[in-house]
């Protein structure tokens, strides 16, 4: 039988493009959606799912939905159908308590201006080309004190007390100072937990051991109630200070347990290689040994925080009101009575995106450190 | 077994002793790994060790730059005595470069990086200096296209040549080598035999764990054979292959020339 592939002189084969059904639209199509019978399945399955849900989601979250009313019963009384559509208008009249809190009005531009900073002080942080990142990465790190000294007062502003922070500001306010506290100090124990010292390692162990052993609402209850009577009496110890370092701490354990295990997927021979260039402790760690455990921890790292973001919403149980206690206090209005959807809808959405820009920072960091190498 | 006149130091040695070990000893736990070492290497000297696996070649180059630590007997390096004292360790690390079998390249650094690092670390320079020395030594193992890649990205033969530079680059007097070409494809080893053979035309002092019994007889001046942690027979590279005294050094010779 005569063969229908054309002769080429042995070693002369010219490179052939790839079959069309490969390639493009197509190849990817055939790849990813109908690669086998159990896909060809799963792929319906998902696009009839799809087809029941968005279009109803839709017409009650964007098409039938009501912006301006005063209550609900007038809100209502816009739509075609009644509760037909979602009742914005309830969101809207109230967002500032949802950013702010009970924050002072005439001082809400401190707040406003803090928001800034942030933002200012996160960009250094995240994006490693940007012109002149060392001067903008010392500023990042006096964020903290510049906000806390605008969000609080004192020093020539006029004082705040931190019990009329609420809303987005206070998960920000813990969710920020968590993670950016967090993280040192869980390296820290990590390395401690790991050195060949017998009582750093012991006290590392038993820290780590015991706070990831209690509930968060445990420690917070703590904060609030019982680390007073360990405190001298007249000590003035701000809750949101005692809270912060409650959340703080807890999310050290578990990032100290993370970066552990990155630090045990680092060969031995890393270490003798920088030992035998001279390097100390401190300076192979730095440079050598923690850029790369934390390249392979990040999304343990970054697990850890969004749980930590999340979790900011538990400070409600000691009275504290994060975006989600503004809403339930809110649902006992009675003029705007029933419209939970509308505000766990919209306590989820905020969660939501601000957890998966997280998550998408992550894989974005993975890709960006990969360097073709895999233990 | 001492080697007072050790075979292969020829008159014409200068009698800078840089490596002395007297009586060195180590113990794994229970087990006696090595048994009263007795070694002198002499400046610009080329020492071959070879031996079975195990018998205790990579733990006795390591006691010279303490990434092991021996426990009875003395390691005087250059002057220096290994002590525990972190000043000495210091010190004889910088005179002491060694290539693992392994290369431990960090793979979060580019070429260039991985060299100039300990430079920028350790001998405090300006990174625009630490890179052009770094780029020089790169230059020197015949790979300065390389200089921004990854070891990831490189082949064992150009990842070997990497290290072997990582270590020249901070200026060592002696060089250690740990089978340097155990870990690469046969078409590589001659590419990182060709570098560690310019080397030793340049006079460095070099202790090569190998096999590679082709470089051994082109450059060493003194072959050392050890087995069970001991140093069996010692002699230049033509009377010990030619006339191996021991029935072990006969052996093993038997078994690695014969494949
Ligand atoms: N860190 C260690 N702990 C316990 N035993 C070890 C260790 N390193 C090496 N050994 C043992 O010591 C012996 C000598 O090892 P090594 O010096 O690596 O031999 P070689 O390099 O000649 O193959 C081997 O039996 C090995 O199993
Ligand atoms: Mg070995």
């Amino acid at each position: 039988m005569a063969e229908a592939t054309q002769a080429y002189e042995v070693g002369r084969h010219p490179e052939l493009p790839p079959p069309r059904s490969e390639v493009g639209v197509l190849g990817w199509l055939k790849h990813n959606l109908f690669s086998s019978p159990f896909n060809v399945v799963l792929t319906l399955l998902v696009v009839w799912f799809l087809w029941t849900v968005i279009p109803p989601l839709f017409e009650w979250m964007v098409l039938n939905s009501v912006w301006t009313a005063d209550t609900r019963k007038e809100c209502w009384a816009r739509m075609a159908v009644p509760e037909d559509g979602a009742c914005w208008a309830f969101i809207k009249g109230r967002i500032q308590l949802f950013i702010y809190g009970f924050y002072p009005h005439p001082l809400r531009w401190r707040v406003n201006l803090s928001f800034v900073l942030l933002v200012l002080a996160i960009v250094p942080v995240l994006y490693d080309k940007l012109p002149g990142r060392k001067y903008a990465l010392w500023y990042a790190a006096a964020f903290p004190f510049i906000a806390g000294w605008l969000l609080v007062g004192g020093f020539g502003l006029t004082p705040v007390d931190t019990d009329q922070f609420g809303g987005i500001l206070l998960t920000l306010i813990i969710g920020v100072t968590g993670i950016s506290f967090s993280l040192p100090i869980g390296i820290l124990l990590a390395l401690g937990r790991r050195s060949t010292m017998l009582v750093p390692r012991v006290l590392c162990v038993l820290f780590i051991e015991f706070i990831r052993g209690v509930p968060l609402i445990t420690l917070l209850f703590v904060a609030a109630t019982m680390l007073n009577y360990f405190l001298p009496p007249g000590t003035v110890f701000d809750l949101l200070v005692r809270v912060l370092i409650m959340v703080t701490l807890f999310s050290a354990a578990y990032i100290a347990e993370v970066v552990r295990g990155g630090l045990q997927a680092i060969p031995r021979g890393q270490f003798e290689a920088a030992d035998s260039l001279g390097l100390t402790y401190f300076q192979a760690h730095l440079t050598i040994v923690l850029p790369q455990a934390l390249k392979i921890s990040i999304p343990g790292i970054v697990n850890t925080f969004i749980g930590l973001y999340k979790d900011t919403t538990l400070v409600l149980i000691i009275g504290m009101l994060d975006p989600l206690g503004i809403g339930r206090a809110s649902l006992a209005d009675p003029v705007w009575l029933g419209l939970a959807r509308e505000v766990y809808i919209f306590v989820a959405l905020f969660f939501f995106i601000c957890c998966f820009s997280m998550s998408r920072y992550s894989l974005y960091l993975e890709r960006k450190l990969h360097t073709g190498h895999n233990y | 077994m001492s080697d007072v006149a050790s075979p292969g130091s020829k008159p014409g040695f200068s009698s800078d002793v840089m490596i002395q070990m007297t009586g060195v000893h180590k113990w794994f736990g229970e087990f006696h790994v090595l048994k009263d070492i007795n070694l002198t290497v002499h400046k610009g000297e080329r020492i071959v060790i070879c031996g079975p696996s195990g018998s205790g070649k990579s733990t006795l180059i390591r006691c010279i730059n303490r990434l092991e630590e021996h426990q009875k007997g003395r390691i005087v390096v250059d002057g220096t005595e290994l002590t525990s004292d972190l000043k000495h360790i210091d010190t004889i690390r910088r005179e002491v470069g060694i290539v693992f079998q392994q290369f431990n390249l960090f793979p979060h650094l580019t070429a260039l990086e991985n060299l100039s690092l300990a430079l920028i670390w350790v001998r405090k320079m300006p990174k625009a200096k630490a890179e052009e020395i770094a780029m020089n030594y790169l230059d020197r193992v015949h790979i300065p296209e390389q200089a921004q890649k990854y070891p990831g990205q490189l082949s064992g033969g150009q990842q070997q040549r990497v290290a072997i530079a990582r270590s020249l680059c901070m200026n060592p007097k002696i060089m250690m080598f740990d089978e340097p070409t155990s870990a690469l494809d046969p078409e590589m080893i001659k590419e990182v035999l060709d570098v560690m053979v310019e080397l030793a035309e340049s006079g460095m002092t070099m202790i090569v764990v190998t096999h590679e019994m082709g470089f051994a007889t082109a450059v060493a001046n003194r072959v050392i054979f050890m087995d069970f942690g001991e140093i069996i027979e010692q002699n230049d590279p033509h009377n010990f292959f030619e006339n191996p005294k021991s029935d072990r050094t006969k052996l093993f010779l038997s078994q690695i020339l014969h494949h």
